[in-house]
């Protein structure tokens, strides 16, 4: 059955090590859904979140090979965590001859930042979770959406509460 | 000093002895320190591919590591086989590359290619050295991934500039400085204890062993293992060497052109215990209905071999040595006699046998003519097709590290290099190479190395006019349509033998095998042989590709 993981890969921040891991991808045949990559705390170190889909088998395959890269410091398989995971998205939204308030009210309950307005569009930042971005994306379709991007999933795990 | 001069030094550090390799433009400051070099023995090739292959097989018949040198461009694309071949057979090499200097990267300059980003796919690792003071750390690096763990080529590429450019002095690391790398040797007790359990309750059960066990030096372990549970063992062709042929509990190769004892024996066994090998579809046949009633517990140092092909029941992370100590002490003896008896009855009744329809020598008589004349000290590699499956089959191996075959990747064109660097690993033993006609004459241009070293190794062309494994296809397969496979008649083997100053028998009459072959074993140079077989002789039995490893072909089923 196909199954969706979001993955948590440090690597050593070494050039070419991106190109690493999209060439396992692509040489695997594994199918990769997002992939963020940024600095952390650590400038040596670099994060990459992978949501990536597979059956069983193929999940455990690609974390396995992850962990076999020689730049691969940690993989952590966040299906096995408590964590927490965020999306952004821009989204350049249609609003010529458009209701503004029935839009305004959208992008009000899912919390959306206008960043830039013309006469003829606007563009709207959400972040959230993947399903939130969704619901999103289709409330504002009928306005008609011009361009979208979106950062891919990242996320960290959250730390062990204290036990009172 | 000199990147050139620091990059030998730290070679040295790592116990290089040999380099097989060939010049080119940014080369030109190391191949002037490679002049007055004195520990370092170096070979020049006559084609790079040559090269990565004299590499493979210093290693594989030495357990070290292998150590190859190519110009940027083209010289680096030439070695791309080479380290695919010892990738998928897990062999250690070191492949060292030049490239344009740091300043010419990207710009399409002359002879650049990306050889990092190409080899990417085929390497344990790879390295672009951006700094001549990094040489040494990258090298130690390099031996350290290459030797370790699961074993694999890393390449080095050296720009220009980074080989010429000056460092004040040379120190060498003592240690690797890998912080994600950390192969794990020693198993989970847990699950030594789980397979003990299991393996204690089988009433068939099989060892089933690759190349890992070479890899891990496991031999003596292996046998004792074997012994103590009673287990028949079957290996792939990667694998073999490492239980003698007349062992008892020996079943030979599996798989598509492994015996019909060893594929019924997995087929009907209760429990598969895989050590060092990898489930290859070549051994495997049809997943769906490979070995339908086993447990499967699965030793290998690498963790993504496990459960890729077929889910297991206990995987075993670890070197296959410490494994089975830790297995040998913690399990008690064990018997299968009516098992044994079993697996006796399919010996006696499915022997491995041949015959010869067609005119010409039978191949198999002459490989096993070789086995019985070459000692079992011999190193003997083969190239690619029926003359492979033929040595694999009737060669009687008793001792590890003597075949070296290319199994993953299936490379013509392996054996005769891999000879040489053999040879050159081991100069007083007898190096054979058993090759088709096909395979020799994609590397043939490297017996101009091996009559410029000095290098005496032996070349028994099966010579049967076609590209025989692929025609044997076509007359099972595809109605004998015998598709571009004819190459009889293409060319004098002897006058290419004698052209490059090498000795050159042919041989087509039965009486003459045994007399040539004694001949060319006494003569101290290279000698090649053109041994006239039956043309249209198939490699038997034969499980057809994607098939179930019980239905085997055999050809009196076809006749
Ligand atoms: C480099 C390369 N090209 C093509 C093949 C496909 N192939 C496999 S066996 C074979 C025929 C080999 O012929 P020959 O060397 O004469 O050996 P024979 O099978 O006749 O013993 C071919 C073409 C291969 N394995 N390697």
């Amino acid at each position: 059955m196909e199954k969706k993981k979001t993955i948590s890969v440090m690597v050593e921040n070494h050039p070419g090590v991106l190109a690493r891991i999209a060439g396992l991808f692509s040489s695997r045949n594994f199918n990769i859904e997002s992939l963020a990559v940024g600095e952390t705390e650590d400038p040596a170190t670099s994060r990459m979140t992978i949501v990536a889909t597979g059956d069983e088998l193929v999940l455990e395959q690609i974390i396995k090979q992850l962990n076999k890269l020689i730049d691969t410091l940690k993989v952590i398989d966040m299906s096995k965590e408590d964590y927490v995971e965020r999306e952004l998205a821009l989204i350049k939204i249609n609003t010529e001859d458009k209701n503004l308030t029935h839009l305004m009210h959208i992008i009000h309950i899912f919390k959306g930042k206008v960043l830039d307005t013309a006469t003829d569009s606007l563009i709207v930042e959400i972040t959230g979770n993947d399903d939130r971005i969704n619901s999103f994306t289709q409330l504002v379709q009928t306005f008609g959406i011009k361009e979208m991007v979106r950062t891919g999933i990242v996320a960290l795990t959250r730390s062990k509460k204290q036990k009172e | 000093m000199r990147g050139a001069k620091i990059l030998l030094e730290s070679l040295k550090k790592e116990g290089v002895d040999t380099i097989f390799g060939y010049p080119g433009g940014v080369l030109l400051s190391l191949f002037d320190e490679i002049y007055n070099e004195k520990e370092i023995k170096f070979y020049l090739v006559r084609h790079e591919q040559g090269a990565s292959h004299m590499a493979d097989g210093y290693a594989r018949s030495t357990g070290k590591v292998g150590v190859c040198l190519a110009t940027s461009g083209p010289g680096a694309t030439n070695l791309v086989t080479g380290i695919a071949t010892a990738y998928m057979d897990s062999i250690p090499i070191v492949a060292l590359t030049g490239q344009v200097a740091t300043s010419h990267i990207g710009n399409d300059a002359f002879q650049e290619v990306d050889i990092t980003g190409i080899t990417r796919p085929i390497v344990k690792h790879n390295y672009l050295v951006r700094n001549s003071k990094d040489i040494p750390q990258i090298v130690k690096n390099a031996f350290h991934i290459a030797s370790t763990g699961r074993p694999g080529p890393v390449l080095i590429d050296l720009p220009k500039d980074i080989l010429a450019g000056e460092v004040e002095s040379f120190v060498y690391p003592e240690t690797p400085n890998l912080l994600g790398y950390k192969p794990k040797y020693e198993p989970n007790k847990m699950q030594i204890k789980k397979a003990v359990e299991l393996i204690e309750k089988a009433k068939k059960p099989i060892v089933y062993i690759g190349g890992g066990v070479i890899a891990s030096s496991a031999y003596e372990e292996l046998l004792k293992f074997i012994e103590k549970i009673e287990a028949p063992v079957t290996t792939t062709l990667l694998g073999i060497g490492v239980v003698p042929y007349n062992h008892p509990l020996y079943l030979g190769m599996l798989g598509m052109h492994g015996t019909k004892y060893a594929n019924y024996a997995i087929q009907e066994s209760d429990l598969i215990i895989a050590i060092g090998a990898r489930f290859d579809d070549r051994v495997t046949g049809d997943v769906k209905t490979f070995a339908p009633h086993a447990d499967i517990i699965h030793i290998d140092i690498d963790p993504t071999s496990i459960s890729k092909i077929i889910r297991v029941d206990i995987p075993i992370v670890g070197d296959a040595k410490n494994v089975l100590k830790d297995l040998l002490s913690e399990i008690k003896e064990k018997r299968h006699p009516e098992w044994i008896e079993r697996i006796m009855q399919w010996k006696k009744q499915h022997p491995l046998t041949f015959s010869c329809a067609g005119e010409g020598l039978k191949p198999q008589m002459i490989v096993e003519k070789i086995s019985e004349l070459a000692g079992p000290d011999a190193i003997i590699s083969t190239e690619v097709g029926q003359n492979q499956m033929w040595t694999a089959q009737f060669y009687k191996f008793t001792k590890p590290r003597k075949f070296l075959s290319s199994g993953g990747l299936g490379t013509m064109g392996y054996g005769f290099p891999a000879a040489i660097g053999a040879q050159v690993a081991n100069p007083d033993k007898l190096v054979i190479d058993i090759a088709g006609d096909g395979s020799i004459q994609m590397n043939i241009q490297e017996l101009a190395t091996a009559v410029k070293y000095n290098l005496p190794v032996k070349v028994a062309i099966l010579n049967n006019g076609w590209l025989g494994m692929v025609r044997q296809w076509q007359e099972l397969f595809f109605g004998k349509r015998y598709s571009y496979t004819d190459i009889s008649g293409s060319v004098d083997f002897v006058k290419i033998a004698e052209a490059y100053g090498a000795a050159g028998f042919k041989v087509e009459k039965e009486q003459n095998v045994e007399k040539v072959l004694k001949e060319a074993f006494n003569i101290k140079k290279p000698v090649l042989i053109d041994f006239h077989i039956c043309g249209e002789e198939n490699v038997w039995p034969m499980v057809p590709a994607g098939g179930s490893l019980h239905n085997m072909l055999e050809e009196t089923e076809l006749a």
